[in-house]
């Protein structure tokens, strides 16, 4: 049905793409601040308190934009290994937003135990990595064979 | 050598015809393309939310750009030299399409407001710097940047849907 209209697809993209790059720089943002390298004088909490909701929504938005997307042509994406792929990864990278964010909505400092900067350095990284991976598997469902 | 002629030779060189070539280059610099791209401009969107008074992480408008700008001038060079080598495959063709050259259009646009924003928008900045609500002037800026890279993301997009 939304093949007919061949201005929907880049359209819904263009929205997806949009959401991804709110997302994405949520993500960088509070991950580089998790990490030490940016805003060391504003706290973690902050950060979250601020870009958290911003996570949300836009996770929102992809997830009802990409929706469309796989409805509009389903054998592209549910026969795809690459979207099963992302799929996969998107929900690690929930668990480790939520791993990083959890702990400091509960309790400002929590991180700043001792001995749970390593470990708060190492979610942030594995989470802006897995959060990279979604874009490239994203990307390459375009090349990947059904 | 005109424009045409640069642009034939870019896509007959070495560097243009390796990447079309191949079945795995394109698509992995479209990959990090997409990723600096995001991360651009969600970071400009970042410094557009403040000037419009929707807040950030921290108060001060002017630390917070200075703070960002150097991971967004980062994340746009990497843009523009992916960018650069997916033109290069096919460089004739990219150049005559209408998305193509209107994407253009709008980074020039974006360009250009945020340079008229740096040397008259953000003058009185600090007068302003720790106001939620900043002024006007900064409140426009911030919505034609928006409007700007909206576009952009959307011609870019269109770009595989225009012949």
């Amino acid at each position: 049905m939304l093949g007919l209209h061949q201005w929907v697809t880049p359209a819904v993209q263009t929205i997806h793409i949009l959401a991804i790059t709110v997302i994405m720089s949520a993500v960088l943002l509070t991950d580089l601040r998790a990490i030490g390298w940016i805003g060391r004088d504003v706290s973690t909490r902050q950060f979250s308190a601020r870009y958290l909701p911003w996570m949300g929504i836009t996770l929102l938005i992809l997830l009802l934009s990409g929706a469309v997307l796989v409805t509009s042509e389903p054998q592209r994406s549910l026969g795809n290994q690459m979207f099963w792929l992302k799929m996969g990864l998107l929900l690690c990278a929930v668990a480790l937003t939520a791993a990083i964010h959890w702990p400091i909505l509960r309790r400002e400092d929590f991180w700043q135990q001792p001995g749970r900067r390593i470990a708060l350095r190492t979610l942030a990284v594995a989470s802006l990595g897995t959060w990279i991976a979604i874009i490239f598997a994203g990307r390459w469902i375009a090349y990947s064979a059904r | 050598m005109s424009i045409h002629e640069i642009f034939a030779a870019l896509e007959n060189s070495a560097l243009g015809l390796s990447i079309a070539q191949s079945s795995v280059l394109f698509p992995w610099i479209e990959c990090v393309h997409v990723l600096s791209v995001a991360a651009t401009i969600g970071m400009v969107f970042v410094m557009d939310f403040r000037l419009l008074g929707w807040g950030a992480h921290r108060s001060s408008a002017q630390k917070l750009m200075a703070e960002l700008l150097p991971y967004t001038w980062g994340a746009f060079a990497v843009a523009a030299v992916s960018g650069f080598l997916l033109f290069s495959s096919a460089a004739t063709s990219y150049a005559a399409n209408i998305a193509f050259q209107l994407k253009f259009v709008g980074l020039l646009f974006a360009a250009i407001n945020m340079l008229i924003f740096h040397f008259v928008g953000a003058r009185g900045i600090m007068r302003w710097d720790e106001d939620k609500r900043p002024p006007a002037a900064a409140r426009i800026a911030g919505t034609v940047s928006i409007i700007c890279w909206v576009f952009v993301i959307a011609a870019g997009r269109w770009i595989g849907f225009t012949g």
